[in-house]
C-alpha cells in the first residue's frame, strides 16, 4: 500500500525552482492558494464595480473622479452614462458569480484541502489541475479586456439575454466586440471547470486512504465533491451554449434570433431562431451553478460549527442526504426563473413543485445546524461567528425563496428589486460567509501563522451588520414594484424609495470598505501573525494532523490510516475531548448521543 | 461574544420585520379582477415565511446564547428527538406548508393563464421596441393590419410598420402612444416584440408578462378601477431600459368611446 | 456513556504488490479481460467522467436542435453527403484495429520478449484511420459547400457543421490520445500503463458510438 503510480511519476521528488514551486505548480495546496488568489482580485474588482452602480443610482449627475479615464465614452467627465452602467452591472455579475463564487469556495478551498482530508498526496491529475487554473486566469484576463475595447464591456447582464446579446452592436453599445469576449471567456472559463470538476471527482473516489470511507469524509469534502458532480454536468451545457451565441454573433446563424427584428433602425438578416431557448440552456447551467456556489459553503461552515461547539451535527447521513437531495433537486428548477418569459404557462407550474420542494432539504440543514447548537459546548472564534452569520442569512435569503418559488406571486415580484434582495443574501452573503469562515480556520494551517482575532471580530461585526443594512431593504423595495436593473429611478412611484436608495449605497459603501479590514488582516498575518501550532483549533480531520504549512507532498511520504469518523467530539481521549481520524486509539463518547447515525 | 451576537441576531430579525408588520411595503392597491387571488397569496406567504424566518432567527439566538461560553465540564446533550425531530419536522411542517402553498398558489396562475380570453374582450395590440410602447386598436372592422417591420418609420408615426396602401385591414387601425381601456371589460392584449426581449409590467394589475421576439404572446386581464397607471418595462433591453414606460390609462366605457374616436381622428 | 471502539473497515482489494511504480503496468501473467485491477486507477474513473461531460454538451446539442426544429418553418432538408457513410466505417474499422491493439500489447508485454518488434502497427493503423475520418469529414464539409450549403445557411446546415465540428474537433483529441500512446510505447523502455491504454480506448470507442448517434439524429432529424 503505497502511493498510486498516478503520482509515482510527478512526486518522486519536490518541485525545484521558482516558476516550478509558484507559478506553474502542480501541487493542489499552491493552485488553490491561486485560485483564492484570482477570487480576491475578482471579489474587489466586483465590489468596486458595485460602488460604482449604487453611487450612480444616488446621485446620477455627480462626477466620479477619475472614471473618464477608465472608459472616455462611458462616463463623460466621470458621470456614467445609462449604458455604462449596465456595463458594470453585467461585469459586476459575471465576475462575481464565475470568478469569486465558483472559484473562492470550491476551487480555492476543495483544490487545497480535499485532497488533504481524504489522505491523498495530490489530486489525481495534477497537471489537469494546474491546467484548470491557468484556464481560469486566462478567461478572467479575457473578460476583462472588454473593458478596453472599443463600445466597452456588454450591457446585457452576466444572464446575456438573446437577441439583445446576439445580434452585435445593432442593440446597443458594449454588444460589439465586448460581448463577443465575455461569450469567449465564459467558454473558457466553462472548458477550466470542467477539467477541475474532473480532478475532483476522480480524486474523491480513487485516492481515499485506508480507512478513509465514504462516510468517514468530512462535510466538506462531500460538498465539494457533490459540488463537482453538479459543476461537471452544468459547464457542459453552458459551453455548447455560448458556442452558438457566438455564432450568432460573428457567423450569421440564427439559433436564437428570430426573423423579422428591427433593431438599431436595421432589419437583422437571421431568421428562425428561438430566444427562449438561450433562456433553457442558460438557466439548466445557472440554476445548478447556484448552487455550486452555496453548497461548499455549506460544508465548510458546517465543518467549523462542529469543531467549535466540540460535537457532531445530530445526523452526518442526513446532512450528506440533504446536500444530495438539493443537488439533485437543483436540475429540475431552472423554469422558475422563466415563469413570465412566455414559456408555457404549464410549465411553469410544472417547476415550481420541485422549486418548492428544494426547501425541505434546506430545512433539514438548517434545523440540523440549529438543533446541533442544544446542548453543545460552543467556543466563539472568528470563523464561528462568520459560521452562525452564514445561518443566520441563509436563512434570511431562503425564506425569500417562498415567495419567488410560486408563479403567482412571481408574476408581481420578477425583476423587482425582490429577487436582487434574495439571491444576494444567499449568494452574495452567505456564500461569501463560508469563505470568511475558511479563511478565518483553515488560514493558520495554510501559512503557518494566525491571523488577528480582534481585526477578524471587527471585520465579521462591520459584515454581517453592514450586509443586513444592504439587502434586506432590498426586499421592501421589491415589495412596492421596484424594477431591477435600471440605472436611474425616473417612475413616479420612485421618487419616495430614494431615502431608502441612499441608505443602502452608505452600507454599502462602509461594509465595502470594511473588508479591507479583511484584506488587511490576510496580508500582516501572513509575514507578522503568530506562529500558528499544528493544530490550533484542536480539529479532528486530517488536514490537522500535518504540518503548518504542510510539507509539498502533504503527509511526508507517509500514508495516513483512519480509524474514526470525522468528527469524534465529546469524547475522552489522550489528545482531550476529541480524537484525530488518524489516532489508534480507543475512545470512550462522553456524549449522550448514539455517534453518528 | 456568544451573547452579542445573539442579541444583535434579534434586534436585526425584529428590525427586518418591523417595516413589514407596519403593512409599509406593500404593493400598490390592486385593480384588477385576478389581483385579490394573488394578494391573499402573496399574505399566506408573506406569514409563512415570516414565522419561519423569525422562528429561526429567534432559535439561533437563543441557543448561541445558551451555549456559548458553557463551562469546559459541562456535558453534551442532544436535542430531544435528534436528528429524526429534525427531518419530521422539515418534511412534515415545511413540506406541507410549501405543497399547500403551491397547490393553492396554482389557483391564482391560473386565473391568469389558464383561461381562454372572453370572445367580447377588446383587443388590443401593444408593441415594445427600444425604448417605448406602442398601442393599436383594430378600428371599426376588428382586424389587425398586417406588420412590416422595413416599413417602420419612426419619423413619420409608423411604428408599427403598417401599410395601410395595400393592406385594407390596417386603414382603420388606431396606434397610441398610450394605452386606455374601459373599466370591467376585459382586455386581450396581444404583444410584439419589435427588436429584443421586453416586457410588460403594471404593477396594480398585477400583471407581468416578457415580450419575446418571433413569438406571438398575449395577456388577458380586467381592470375594475379607473385611473392613470404606469406600465414598466422589466425585462433588460439596452442603454434606455430604465427609461421605457408608458401609461394605462382606465376610462369608463363612455370615456374610453370618446377618447377612442379622438384617437382614430388623429391618425 | 458508550465505549467505542474503531478500526479501519476491512479491506476488501487483493493485496497489492509493492515496488516503484510497477503496479499499473500489464502485468506478466493471465488473460487481458481476466485480469482484476489491484486499485481504482484514475485515468479510468477520470475518463468515464469525461465521457459523462462530452455526453451532456451532445444532449445540450441535441435539446437546441430540437427546440430550434420546432421554433420556426425554416427547417430544411438536406441530403447527407454520402461520404459520411465512408466515414463511419472508417471510424468504426479503427475501433477494430484499437482493440486488436490492445491484444496485441498486452500479449508482448506478458511476452515481455526483448527484441521483439513492439506491436505498434495496429496502433498506427488506428492513428491513420483516424485522421481518413477527419479528413473525410473534412471532405463532407466540402461536398456541402459546394452545393452552397454554409454554416449560416439554414438551420439546418448549422446544426449539420456544429454536430460534426465538435465531434471532429473531440476526435482530434483522441488523436491525441493516441499518438501519447505510442510514445509511451516507443520509448526504449515502455512507459505505458493499462489505465493509459484502457482510458485512451474507452474514449476512442466512445467517439465511435457518439457518431453513430449523430448520424442517426441527422438522418432521422435532416
Amino acid at each position: 500500500m503505497h502511493d498510486t503510480p498516478a503520482h509515482a511519476a510527478q512526486h518522486h521528488t519536490p518541485p525545484q525552482g521558482f516558476i516550478r514551486k509558484h507559478i506553474f505548480s502542480v501541487d493542489h495546496k499552491v493552485i488553490g492558494k491561486q485560485y483564492y488568489g484570482l477570487a480576491l482580485v475578482a471579489v474587489f474588482t466586483g465590489m468596486a464595480l458595485s460602488w460604482l452602480m449604487r453611487f450612480h443610482l444616488v446621485w446620477p449627475n455627480k462626477a466620479i473622479y477619475g472614471l473618464q479615464w477608465l472608459s472616455k465614452i462611458g462616463a463623460p467627465g466621470g458621470v456614467i452614462t445609462p449604458e455604462y452602467y449596465l456595463s458594470l452591472m453585467t461585469m459586476h455579475g459575471t465576475l462575481m458569480v464565475f470568478f469569486v463564487l465558483t472559484n473562492a469556495p470550491f476551487a480555492a478551498f476543495g483544490n487545497y484541502f480535499l485532497p488533504i482530508q481524504i489522505g491523498a498526496e495530490d489530486m489525481a491529475f495534477p497537471r489537469f489541475n494546474m491546467m484548470s487554473f491557468w484556464i481560469t486566469f486566462l478567461a478572467f484576463i479575457v473578460l476583462i479586456s472588454a473593458f478596453f475595447v472599443p463600445g466597452g464591456p456588454p450591457i446585457s447582464g452576466w444572464t446575456s439575454y438573446a437577441p439583445l446579446s446576439a445580434v452585435g452592436p445593432d442593440s446597443g453599445p458594449g454588444e460589439g466586440l465586448g460581448q463577443t469576449l465575455w461569450a469567449v471567456s465564459i467558454a473558457i472559463f466553462c472548458v477550466a471547470s470542467l477539467l477541475g470538476a474532473l480532478n475532483f471527482i476522480a480524486t474523491t473516489l480513487d485516492l481515499r486512504a485506508k480507512g478513509m470511507t465514504l462516510m468517514r469524509m468530512p462535510i466538506c469534502t462531500w460538498a465539494w465533491f457533490i459540488t463537482s458532480c453538479i459543476a461537471l454536468l452544468a459547464f457542459a451545457v453552458l459551453l455548447p451554449a455560448c458556442l452558438l451565441l457566438i455564432l450568432d454573433r460573428v457567423a450569421g446563424t440564427s439559433f436564437f434570433i428570430p426573423s423579422n427584428l428591427m433593431v438599431g433602425d436595421r432589419l437583422q438578416p437571421h431568421s428562425g431562431g428561438s430566444p427562449l431557448l438561450w433562456q433553457h440552456l442558460f438557466w439548466f447551467f445557472g440554476h445548478p451553478e447556484v448552487y455550486i456556489a452555496i453548497l461548499p459553503s455549506m460544508g465548510i461552515i458546517s465543518h467549523i460549527l462542529i469543531n467549535s461547539m466540540r460535537r457532531p451535527l445530530l445526523s452526518h447521513k442526513a446532512v450528506i442526504y440533504s446536500i444530495l437531495s438539493i443537488a439533485f433537486l437543483s436540475y429540475m428548477v431552472w423554469g422558475h426563473h422563466m415563469f413570465v418569459s412566455g414559456m408555457n404557462p404549464f410549465s411553469s407550474l410544472m417547476f415550481s413543485f420541485p422549486t418548492l420542494l428544494i426547501t425541505v432539504p434546506s430545512t433539514v440543514l438548517t434545523l440540523i445546524w440549529l438543533g446541533s447548537l442544544y446542548g453543545s459546548k460552543l467556543h466563539i472564534t472568528t470563523a464561528t461567528l462568520f459560521a452562525l452569520g452564514f445561518i443566520s442569512m441563509f436563512v434570511s435569503g431562503g425564506v425569500s425563496g417562498f415567495f419567488l418559488a410560486q408563479p403567482s406571486i412571481d408574476i408581481y415580484l420578477h425583476a423587482t428589486y425582490f429577487v436582487v434582495g434574495h439571491f444576494h443574501m444567499v449568494m452574495g452573503v452567505a456564500s461569501l460567509f463560508g469563505v470568511f469562515a475558511g479563511t478565518y480556520f483553515w488560514f493558520p494551517k495554510m501559512t503557518g501563522r494566525m491571523m488577528s482575532e480582534t481585526l477578524g471580530k471587527l471585520h465579521f461585526w462591520l459584515t454581517f451588520v453592514g450586509a443586513y443594512c444592504i439587502f434586506m431593504p432590498f426586499h421592501y423595495l421589491g415589495l412596492v414594484g421596484n424594477v431591477r436593473r435600471y440605472s436611474a429611478f425616473v417612475n413616479d412611484f420612485m421618487g419616495p424609495l430614494m431615502p431608502v436608495h441612499k441608505f443602502i449605497t452608505i452600507a454599502a459603501l462602509i461594509t465595502g470598505a470594511s473588508q479591507f479590514i479583511f484584506l488587511y488582516n490576510l496580508i500582516h498575518s501572513r509575514f507578522r501573525g503568530q506562529p500558528a501550532p499544528q493544530n490550533p483549533w484542536n480539529a479532528t480531520s486530517l488536514e490537522w494532523t500535518i504540518p503548518s504549512p504542510p510539507p509539498w507532498d502533504n503527509f511526508g511520504g507517509k500514508h495516513p490510516v483512519v480509524y474514526h469518523d470525522p468528527y469524534q467530539y465529546g469524547v475522552e481521549s489522550s489528545t482531550g475531548d476529541y480524537v484525530m481520524q488518524d489516532a489508534p486509539e480507543q475512545i470512550k463518547t462522553v456524549r449522550d448521543d448514539k455517534t453518528m447515525t | 461574544m456568544g451573547k452579542l451576537f445573539a442579541v444583535i441576531v434579534v434586534l436585526i430579525a425584529i428590525a427586518s420585520a418591523v417595516p413589514i408588520v407596519m403593512h409599509k411595503w406593500v404593493p400598490p392597491v390592486d385593480i384588477s379582477t385576478h389581483g385579490p387571488t394573488i394578494d391573499e397569496q402573496m399574505s399566506d406567504t408573506m406569514a409563512e415565511a415570516g414565522l419561519s424566518f423569525l422562528a429561526a432567527q429567534f432559535l439561533l439566538a437563543f441557543f448561541v446564547w445558551k451555549f456559548s461560553g458553557v463551562p469546559a465540564t459541562a456535558k453534551i446533550r442532544t436535542f430531544p428527538g435528534g436528528a429524526t425531530a429534525m427531518v419530521a419536522a422539515a418534511v412534515i411542517l415545511v413540506g406541507t406548508e410549501v405543497l399547500a402553498l403551491g397547490i393553492l398558489g396554482q389557483r391564482a396562475w391560473a386565473t391568469v393563464y389558464f383561461t381562454a380570453p372572453a370572445a367580447n374582450a377588446l383587443q388590443v395590440q401593444t408593441q415594445a421596441g427600444q425604448f417605448a410602447f406602442y398601442f393599436r386598436y383594430p378600428g371599426p372592422d376588428g382586424k389587425f393590419g398586417p406588420l412590416h417591420p422595413d416599413k417602420i418609420d419612426e419619423g413619420n408615426q409608423n411604428f408599427f410598420g403598417l401599410d395601410p396602401d395595400n393592406d385594407p385591414d390596417s386603414k382603420d387601425d388606431i396606434v397610441t402612444a398610450e394605452l386606455a381601456i374601459p373599466v370591467n371589460r376585459e382586455v386581450h392584449l396581444l404583444m410584439h416584440a419589435k427588436d429584443v426581449n421586453h416586457s410588460f409590467y403594471v404593477r396594480e394589475l398585477r400583471i407581468q408578462q416578457d415580450f419575446v421576439p418571433g413569438l406571438d404572446l398575449s395577456l388577458h386581464f380586467t381592470a375594475n378601477k379607473t385611473g392613470r397607471y404606469e406600465i414598466l418595462c422589466t425585462q433588460l433591453c439596452g442603454l434606455g431600459h430604465y427609461n421605457m414606460k408608458g401609461y394605462l390609462t382606465v376610462l369608463s366605457q363612455e370615456d374610453f368611446d370618446k377618447w377612442l374616436k379622438q384617437k382614430a381622428s388623429e391618425q | 456513556m458508550a465505549t467505542t471502539v474503531h478500526e479501519p473497515p476491512k479491506s476488501d482489494r487483493l493485496p497489492g504488490r509493492n515496488g516503484g511504480g510497477g503496479r499499473n503496468l500489464i502485468p506478466a501473467e493471465g488473460d487481458l479481460r481476466a485480469i482484476q485491477d489491484r486499485s481504482p486507477e484514475p485515468a479510468r474513473t477520470g475518463i468515464w467522467i469525461a465521457l459523462a461531460t462530452i455526453t451532456m454538451s451532445f444532449a445540450a446539442f441535441t435539446s437546441a436542435l430540437i427546440v430550434r426544429q420546432g421554433s420556426a418553418t425554416d427547417w430544411q432538408h438536406i441530403t447527407l453527403p454520402r461520404v459520411l457513410y465512408f466515414n463511419t466505417l472508417v471510424l468504426l474499422a479503427s475501433s477494430v484495429t484499437l482493440e486488436v491493439s490492445r491484444r496485441r500489447v498486452a500479449s508482448y508485454m506478458r511476452g515481455m520478449t526483448s527484441g521483439a518488434a513492439r506491436p505498434l502497427g495496429w496502433l498506427y493503423a488506428t492513428l491513420f484511420l483516424g485522421v481518413v475520418f477527419v479528413v473525410g469529414q473534412y471532405a463532407a464539409w466540402v461536398r456541402l459547400k459546394s452545393e452552397g450549403l454554409y454554416l449560416a445557411t439554414s438551420p439546418t446546415s448549422s446544426f449539420f457543421y456544429v454536430l460534426t465540428a465538435v465531434h471532429a474537433l473531440h476526435v482530434l483529441g483522441g488523436l491525441g490520445g493516441l499518438v501519447n500512446v505510442i510514445q509511451k510505447l516507443s520509448r526504449s523502455v515502455a512507459t505505458l500503463r493499462r489505465s493509459t491504454l484502457d482510458a485512451t480506448s474507452y474514449y476512442w470507442h466512445f467517439m465511435g458510438i457518439l457518431w453513430l448517434y449523430l448520424l442517426l439524429l441527422l438522418w432521422l432529424k435532416f
